[in-house]
C-alpha cells in the first residue's frame, strides 16, 4: 500500500472525547471573553451603586424575564434533542433542534424589540437622551450594550451552528453512535444559556 | 490512554424537571430582587444564579457523567475568575 | 492509534505532495510550522531593523534620525510585532508544532485542521498589523500596551492594530486547545504524564495559559475598539471611566503572557541540556511542577506593572509578594539546569551553547526582574530603561536565545542537512557579544535614570546609549551571519537520523526529514524521556535508515 493513498482519518481515530474536551476548552475561552466585561460591570458597579440602581429602572423587567424563559426553554429542546439522537430517534432530534432555534428567533426578535425602545427613548451612545445621563449611569447603558450585544452575537452563532449539526443529522454524518458534534454543538448553546442566566439579574434586578 | 467515551442518556423526563427547576429559580431571584436586602442583592442574585448554571452544567451540559479531570478543570476556571476578581478588588476596595 | 500503514520506501513529508498550492492547504504539523517558520522569520527582521532604527536616532541627544512622532510609531510597531507576532508564536507555533507530536509519538495534532486555520489567522493578524503603515495617520503611536485614555484619543490607526492584536490572540488560543488536547488523547501507549519530555511539559502549561489568559485582552481590545467607534467613556476619565481598570484588564493577559513567551523557551532548554551533556535531566519532577507552578502563580502577578499607576497600598504589596513567589519556580529551574551540567560529559555543539547563553541571560534578567517586583526600588526605575534593558535580558537574551537554539537543534531533523557548525558557533558569539553591549547599557542608564519612550536625552546619557547602539551593529552583523549560515546550510552535507546522539522519540524514531505521519508504526515507549544509560545501544537499535 502506497503512503499516498493514507488519509489523516487511517492514522487519527475519530476521537469523541478529544473533541469534546476541545469544545470544553474553547468554552472556557468564551467564559474569560465575558469574564472581561464582568470585571469592568463589577467595578464600575461597585463605583456608581446608585446610577446602576437607576439606569437598570429604565429596563424592562418582563421582556428580560419572558427572554430567560426563552433561552431556558431552549437549552431544554437541546438536552432532549440529544437524549433523542442517543436514542436513536433522529427525526425527533432535528425537530427538537429546529424548536431550539425557533425560540433562539424568539429571543433575538424580543431583544430587538427592546434595543428599538431604547433607540427611540434615544439611550444609545450618543443619542440625545444618553447624553444628559450622569457618567455613571452612562457607563450602565455601555455595558449593557456591550454585554447584551455580544451575547445576542452569541446567540446567532450558536443558533448557526446547531442549523449546522441540524443539517448534518438529516445527512446521516452525525448519528446515534456518532453524536458528538451534536453534544458540542449543545455544549455552545448551554454556554449561551449559562451566560444569559448571569446577565439577567446583574442587569435587570439591581435594587 | 483516552478515557471511554461515556454514552450515558440522560432520560426526557429528567431533563424535564431541570427546566422546571430552572424555571423556579428564576420566579425566585425576580420574586426576591422586589425587596431590599442592601449589599446582599446582589449575592443572593449571584447564588440564585450560580445554582441555575450548576443544574445547566451538571445535566444539560452532562458533566455529572464526564470524568473527574473535565469537572475539575470547569471548576478551576470558576475559581480562576474570582480569584482574579478578588486580586482586582483588593485595588478598589482599599482606595 | 496502533494502524500506521507502511509504505515501501522512504518519502518525507516534503514529497508526499509537491507544489506551491499543498503547502497552502497542508494540514501536517511539519509543514504548517514551517509555514509558520517562514512568516515569523519575516516578521521578526522587520522588526530587528525597526529596533536597529530606534538604536541610531538614539546615538546622539537630540533628533539625529526621526522626529518624535515617528519614533513613538516605530517603537509601537517594534514592539507590537515582536510581542504578538514573534515571540508569543514563535516557539510553540514553530518547534512545538514541528517536534510535539514527534516527541510524544504521535501522527499529528488532534485538530490539524484547525492548526492550518490558526496560521492563517496569523497571517491575517500580520497583515492587518503592517497594513497600520499604509493608511490614515499611520500606525498606532500608543506603545504596544496600547494604554486607555490616550489610545481612545490619538489619530493614529489604533483600531486596526487592537483588532491585528484581538485576530492573533485567537490564534494563539486555537493553538493552545490544539496543543492541550493533543497531549491529553494522542501520547504513544506506554507514555505516562510522568514519562513525557519536558519541552511537551512546557508547551502544555503555555497552552492553559493561552486559553484561559488570551480571552481577556481580547474582549479588552474589543472595548478600546467599541470606545474609538463609539465615542463611549469605558475608560476615559472625562466620562466616568476608570484607566487603571483598563491596566488592570490589560495586564491580566499581558503578564501571563510573558510566561507564554518564556515557558516554551524553558522546555527547549531542558531538552536541549541532556543531550549535550549525556545524562539525565536533574529533577525532571520538579521542572514539570515549576512550569505548572509558574503558569498558576503567573496568573496572579500582573499588578506589578501598576506600581505606580494609582493602586492601593494593599494591593501593591499584595502584588509585590506575589511576584517574588513566582521567582521561586522560576530560579528552581536554573538549578536544575546547572545540575545536570554537574558532572555530564559536555559536548559543545552550536544548540548547547545557546542554551547555556539562555540560562546566563535569562538569570540576569530574571534578577533584574526581582529588581522591578520589590515596591521601593520600582519607584526608582519604572519606566526607565532599566526595564527596557530587563525584559530584553529575558524576552531576547532569553527566549530569543532559545528560540536561535532551537533553529540550531532541529535543522537536521527539519532539512536532512548540516549547516557549518564552526561558522554558527561565530556567528553564536558574535550575537552573545553584540547582545550584551546593546542591552547592559540600559541597565546601568535605568539606574541613571533615563526614561524610556523618547527619541531624545539629557547629554550625560550619551555614552551607554553609544556603546548600546554600536553592539546594535554588532548584533545585526551576528545576526545576518547566523542567518547566511543556515540559508547555506540548507545545501549542507546530509545529516542522519540522529546526529545529535538524542534518546527522546523524535531523533530515535523518524527520518531526517521526517515521514508524514513521522512514525513507521507507534512507537513504544521503553525508556523516561532522558534515560542515557547505554544510550548509544538504544540509539543503533533504533537508528532510522
Amino acid at each position: 500500500m502506497s503512503s499516498h493513498a493514507v488519509s489523516h482519518n487511517d492514522v487519527i481515530h475519530f476521537d469523541p472525547y478529544g473533541k469534546k474536551l476541545g469544545m470544553w476548552l474553547f468554552l472556557f475561552t468564551e467564559v474569560l471573553l465575558f469574564g472581561g466585561l464582568f470585571i469592568v460591570y463589577a467595578t464600575y458597579r461597585f463605583m456608581n451603586h446608585e446610577a446602576f440602581h437607576e439606569g437598570s429602572a429604565e429596563l424592562d423587567l418582563v421582556i428580560g424575564a419572558i427572554n430567560t424563559v426563552f433561552l431556558l426553554t431552549s437549552s431544554l429542546t437541546v438536552a432532549l434533542s440529544i437524549t433523542a439522537l442517543q436514542k436513536g430517534n433522529a427525526k425527533l432530534s432535528v425537530n427538537l433542534i429546529m424548536i431550539t432555534i425557533l425560540f433562539a428567533g424568539a429571543f433575538m426578535m424580543n431583544k430587538y424589540y427592546e434595543w428599538t425602545l431604547k433607540f427611540e427613548h434615544g439611550l444609545f451612545p450618543g443619542m440625545e437622551h444618553y447624553n444628559q445621563l450622569s457618567n455613571g449611569e452612562a457607563q450602565f447603558f455601555n455595558l449593557y450594550f456591550l454585554m447584551t450585544g455580544l451575547h445576542a452575537i452569541h446567540v446567532i452563532v450558536g443558533a448557526i451552528i446547531l442549523l449546522i449539526v441540524a443539517y448534518h443529522i438529516k445527512k446521516g454524518n452525525v448519528t446515534k453512535d456518532r453524536y458528538i458534534y451534536l453534544e458540542n454543538g449543545g455544549l455552545y448553546w448551554h454556554l449561551v444559556d449559562v451566560i444569559w442566566i448571569y446577565l439577567f439579574p446583574l442587569f435587570y434586578l439591581i435594587i | 490512554m483516552s478515557e471511554e467515551h461515556g454514552t450515558h442518556i440522560v432520560e426526557y423526563k429528567f431533563n424535564i424537571l431541570i427546566w422546571i427547576d430552572l424555571l423556579i429559580f428564576t420566579l425566585i431571584t425576580i420574586e426576591i430582587a422586589q425587596f431590599d436586602f442592601q449589599a446582599l442583592t446582589v449575592v443572593i442574585a449571584l447564588v440564585v444564579a450560580t445554582i441555575k448554571t450548576y443544574l445547566v452544567g451538571t445535566y444539560f451540559m452532562h458533566l455529572k457523567f464526564e470524568n473527574r479531570f473535565l469537572q475539575a478543570i470547569v471548576i478551576g476556571v470558576g475559581i480562576l475568575f474570582f480569584v482574579v476578581l478578588f486580586f482586582l478588588f483588593t485595588d478598589y476596595l482599599y482606595f | 492509534m496502533t494502524a500506521i500503514p507502511q509504505s515501501g520506501a522512504y518519502v518525507n513529508f516534503y514529497q508526499e505532495k509537491r507544489g506551491f498550492l499543498s503547502w497552502l492547504v497542508t494540514e501536517d504539523h511539519k509543514r504548517i510550522a514551517l509555514l509558520y517558520f517562514w512568516a515569523i522569520s519575516v516578521f521578526f527582521v522587520v522588526a530587528f531593523i525597526l529596533g536597529l532604527i530606534m538604536r541610531l536616532e538614539l546615538i546622539a541627544p537630540g533628533r539625529t534620525l526621526l522626529d518624535p512622532q515617528t519614533y513613538n510609531e516605530v517603537f509601537t510597531l517594534h514592539g507590537v510585532i515582536m510581542i504578538f507576532l514573534f515571540i508569543i508564536p514563535g516557539i510553540p507555533a514553530i518547534f512545538g508544532n514541528f517536534s510535539l507530536p514527534m516527541l510524544i509519538g504521535a501522527p499529528d495534532v488532534a485538530f490539524p485542521k484547525l492548526n492550518l486555520i490558526s496560521w492563517y489567522l496569523y497571517v491575517l493578524g500580520g497583515i492587518l498589523a503592517l497594513s497600520t503603515l499604509l493608511y490614515g495617520e499611520g500606525p498606532a503611536d500608543t506603545g504596544w500596551t496600547f494604554y486607555a485614555p490616550y489610545s481612545v484619543k490619538t489619530g493614529t490607526n489604533v483600531t486596526v492594530a487592537v483588532l491585528a492584536a484581538f485576530v492573533l490572540g485567537f490564534s494563539s488560543i486555537l493553538t493552545g486547545v490544539n496543543f492541550i488536547v493533543t497531549m491529553h488523547q494522542m501520547r504513544a501507549p506506554g507514555m505516562s504524564w510522568m514519562k513525557m519530555p519536558l519541552f511537551p511539559w512546557a508547551l502544555y502549561a503555555t497552552a492553559w495559559i493561552q486559553v484561559l489568559a488570551t480571552p481577556v485582552v481580547g474582549i479588552t481590545l474589543l472595548m478600546i475598539v467599541a470606545e474609538r467607534t463609539l465615542g463611549i467613556g469605558l475608560f476615559d476619565p472625562a466620562l466616568g471611566g476608570d484607566p487603571v481598570l483598563y491596566q488592570h484588564l490589560f495586564w491580566i493577559y499581558s503578564h501571563p503572557a510573558v510566561y507564554i513567551m518564556v515557558l516554551p523557551a524553558m522546555g527547549l532548554v531542558s531538552e536541549l541540556l541532556p543531550v549535550f551533556v549525556k545524562k539525565s535531566i536533574f529533577g525532571y519532577k520538579v521542572i514539570v511542577y515549576s512550569s505548572l507552578a509558574i503558569a498558576f502563580i503567573g496568573y496572579f502577578v500582573w499588578g506589578h506593572h501598576m506600581f505606580t499607576s494609582g493602586m492601593s497600598g494593599p494591593a501593591r504589596i499584595i502584588f509585590s509578594v506575589l511576584t517574588f513567589l513566582v521567582a521561586i519556580p522560576s530560579a528552581i529551574k536554573v538549578f536544575n539546569w546547572v545540575s545536570t551540567l554537574y558532572k555530564g560529559s559536555i559536548e559543545i555543539r552550536t544548540p548547547l551553547l545557546y542554551a547555556l547563553a539562555f540560562i546566563f541571560l535569562f538569570t540576569i534578567g530574571g534578577l533584574t526582574g526581582l529588581v522591578v517586583g520589590a515596591l521601593a526600588t520600582d519607584i526608582h526605575v519604572h519606566d526607565t530603561y532599566f526595564v527596557v534593558g530587563h525584559f530584553h535580558y529575558v524576552m531576547f537574551g532569553g527566549t530569543g536565545f532559545a528560540f536561535f537554539g532551537a533553529i540550531h537543534f532541529y535543522f537536521p531533523k527539519i532539512w536532512g542537512r548540516m549547516y557549518n557548525q564552526k561558522m554558527a558557533n561565530v556567528a553564536f558569539s558574535i550575537l552573545f557579544v553584540g547582545f550584551n553591549l546593546v542591552y547592559f547599557p540600559m541597565l546601568v542608564l535605568g539606574m541613571m535614570g533615563m526614561p524610556r519612550r523618547y527619541y531624545d536625552y539629557l547629554p550625560e546619557f550619551t555614552l551607554p546609549n553609544q556603546i548600546s547602539t554600536v553592539g546594535s551593529w554588532i548584533l545585526a552583523i551576528g545576526l545576518i551571519l547566523m542567518i547566511t549560515n543556515l540559508i547555506r546550510g540548507r545545501k549542507g552535507p546530509k545529516a542522519s537520523s540522529n546526529p545529535w546522539g538524542s534518546v527522546t522519540l523524535d531523533w530515535t524514531h523518524t527520518q531526517s526529514p521526517p515521514t508524514l505521519y513521522n512514525f513507521e508504526k507507534t512507537p513504544e515507549i521503553e525508556r523516561g524521556p532522558y534515560d542515557y544509560t547505554d544510550y548509544e545501544a538504544y540509539i543503533k537499535k533504533n537508528l532510522q535508515s
